[in-house]
């Protein structure tokens, strides 16, 4: 027999990798903002960490009502982990600036953590291609925290081309969604 | 005694508008080169005995010295969809296999778009002793141009040999008459080489029906697809995969001996460039990368992998090695330089880049000199993809909301845009230079042929999501 194909591959391997995979799937995002419109810069006081109760509580089980300092959830939450691009452009955006000034505010205040700039791009594109633009957007948003006082060597840069689909609705507003730079929090946060 | 089915070769020329193919008109190229290139499995094709031979030879004569204008019956590959060259291909004689044999011919022919096997309850013989002339008047009362008859033995030790002769009914006379011999599981790989000995006579273009399509199976959400690289024949048959979705896969590409692949990994934490040989699924990767590696593709001889690497974001096309594993660096443009697919005689490599403000299509020398743009049309081009006969170049053209697959010269000129969707791309070229096979998004990805006249589109043989095709050469 001249052509034995072997499944290169294991199915308990399979359920792992899967659930690896899954696992990996990135912090989701549900929503982003109005692609027009990044989100407003961080307000420091926004989501202040909960206080002290004034009065004794009732023995309830309470949560916190932001996310903890320097976590990942505070990271998206308050500072947010997106920025937007222009079709076909990878130029960092005025309207991009502020939230990439925090993120790289955040960063200086929790030196320990290390982040992935995840680049993305729409469907307007073929498949090779994205993964050039997706890298050339990565690396915009690299430079820029870079240029803000963040050390290179705790930016990993990676390029997902249009394969990692936020928006799969199709039109424009959701292409526009999809032409993003994602900044994921690798280890160092709490 | 002229043959009333003629060659196509000249239809084939005329359709793309192109310089005229330099093939001989009676290319044999897979039941004559299987003698000279000995593989294990395959016994070299058997000549039938020499009065078959002689009476082979001067019908080849003949039918070289008639020009194409005599051709009786014309299928004119622009209209190959409204035209097929009505063929019967009745069961083999011999065991149940002869039946299967006969089945898988004629689906391969009917596939290319070129043949309208008949339907055989229509037929009115069941064709004798392969080594009788058939009665042709049964074939021509049901339009029946061409006819098919073959023998199967099968032996104790698990070989199979089929014998066959393609019949010219009105002429009544035999066109061809060949035995192929391999090992009893391996019967569809015959039919499929008996599918190219007939698609090559009738059309004067090399056969692809022997041959397999490496790809991207997908499945989940859109967005969130799990991609497995998978492998199967070029009709759809032994699909199998070769990687198990814990990581995405794009873009393989076969090795020139159709038995590595080169493709594409990316995980969260970076891309890698594989080299998998699926025999002994042995692979390794082509090294590591500070930044992005992507769009492989072998060369010609299959002794280099030229691919994109990215630092600080901007991508560039390297080529290395294989023996040596020595790097070199083809393009320093500060663009997005990708796609890169060699012509086949290894001297130029087509790609993409954006150097011009939008991404379009260059060529440059194998060694990175003599940079030049050749897609100026309207749109934006992409995945370049030299045709294996050198005389094309594929693409995939956005314009305005639409892609399209289209062909062009080398040069540029004589574009052809041969379909349309909201999302086509990703194009190659079956070893004939004849079809294309592409990924077309819709409710999912899919993958599709056309010819290069445009007039054949159809779903590929494979009714799941996919993308990322790339054909195989010949197989051996």
């Amino acid at each position: 027999m001249r052509f034995p194909v072997r499944i290169a591959v294991r199915s308990t391997l399979t359920v792992l990798a899967l659930a690896s995979l899954a696992a990996c799937a990135s912090t989701p995002k549900p929503m982003g903002p109005a692609p027009t419109q990044q989100p407003p810069p961080p307000q420091q006081q926004q989501e202040a960490a909960p206080t002290a109760a004034p009065a004794p509580a009732p023995v309830t089980e309470q949560m916190p009502s932001g996310p903890i300092p320097g976590s990942v959830r505070d990271f998206v939450v308050n500072v947010g982990d997106r920025v937007y691009f222009d079709f076909d452009k990878y130029d960092v955006r005025n309207d991009a600036r502020p939230l990439l000034d925090a993120q790289a505010a955040w960063l200086r205040q929790y030196p320990n953590v290390r982040v992935r700039i995840e680049g993305n791009c729409d469907e307007l594109g073929t498949r090779e291609y994205n993964f050039a633009l997706g890298a050339r957007r990565a690396n915009s948003v690299k430079q820029y925290l870079a240029s803000h006082g963040i050390p290179l060597a705790r930016i990993d840069t990676v390029s997902f081309g249009k394969e990692r689909l936020l928006d799969t609705s199709g039109g424009d507003p959701a292409q526009a969604h999809n032409r993003n730079a994602h900044t994921a929090i690798t280890e160092g946060a709490r | 005694m002229r043959s009333m089915i003629q060659t196509l070769t000249h239809l084939f020329h005329r359709t793309a508008g192109f310089q005229p193919a330099s093939l001989p008109r009676f290319k044999r190229r897979s039941v004559e080169k299987t003698p000279a290139t000995p593989v294990a499995g395959w016994k070299p094709a058997v000549r039938w005995p020499t009065s078959i031979q002689l009476f082979l030879a001067p019908l080849f004569t003949l039918a070289l010295l008639t020009t194409p204008a005599a051709a009786a019956i014309v299928i004119n590959v622009d209209q190959g969809a409204t035209q097929p060259l009505p063929i019967a291909v009745p069961a083999f004689n011999g065991p149940a296999v002869g039946g299967q044999i006969a089945q898988v011919v004629s689906a391969d022919l009917e596939r290319s778009g070129l043949f309208r096997p008949l339907d055989p309850a229509t037929f009115k013989a069941t064709p004798g002793d392969v080594n009788v002339q058939p009665s042709f008047d049964d074939w021509k009362s049901i339009s029946a141009q061409a006819l098919l008859t073959g023998q199967v033995v099968s032996d104790a030790d698990g070989r199979l040999s089929a014998n066959f002769r393609l019949w010219d009914t009105y002429a009544g006379e035999q066109l061809l008459g060949l035995q192929f011999s391999s090992t009893n599981e391996n019967w569809r790989r015959v039919a499929h080489k008996i599918a190219d000995a007939v698609y090559e006579k009738l059309t004067g273009a090399s056969g692809y029906f022997d041959t397999r399509i490496v790809f991207v199976a997908e499945s989940g959400a859109r967005g969130r697809r799990v991609r497995r690289l998978a492998i199967m024949d070029q009709d759809g048959a032994n699909p199998s995969y070769l990687t198990d979705g814990s990581y995405m896969v794009f873009t393989p590409r076969f090795s020139e001996n159709s038995q590595e692949i080169t493709y594409m990994a990316l995980r969260p934490t970076g891309s890698n460039v594989y080299l998998l040989n699926i025999e002994s699924t042995r692979q390794e990767t082509v090294g590591h990368f500070p930044g992005m590696v992507f769009a492989p593709r072998f060369s010609p001889d299959g002794r280099k992998v030229a691919f994109s690497a990215e630092k600080d974001g901007n991508s560039d096309i390297w080529v290395m090695d294989l023996a040596s594993h020595a790097m070199s660096r083809l393009t320093t443009d500060p663009s997005i330089d990708t796609s890169p697919s060699f012509s086949p005689d290894g001297g130029q490599i087509v790609f993409n880049s954006d150097r011009g403000g939008s991404p379009q299509i260059y060529v440059m020398n194998a060694d990175g000199s003599g940079v030049h743009r050749v897609s100026f049309g309207s749109g934006r081009y992409t995945t370049p993809v030299w045709s294996p006969d050198g005389k094309l170049i594929a693409f995939t053209k956005q314009e305005g909301a639409g892609f399209h697959i289209g062909i062009m010269a080398p040069d540029g000129s004589g574009e052809r845009i041969l379909t349309s969707s909201t999302l086509d791309e990703g194009p190659t070229w079956a070893p004939n230079s004849r079809v294309i096979m592409f990924s077309r998004e819709t409710s999912g990805a899919h993958l599709w042929t056309v010819d290069v006249s445009g007039r054949i589109t159809q779903p590929a043989p494979y009714p799941l999501a996919a993308s990322d095709a790339a054909w195989s050469p010949l197989l051996h």
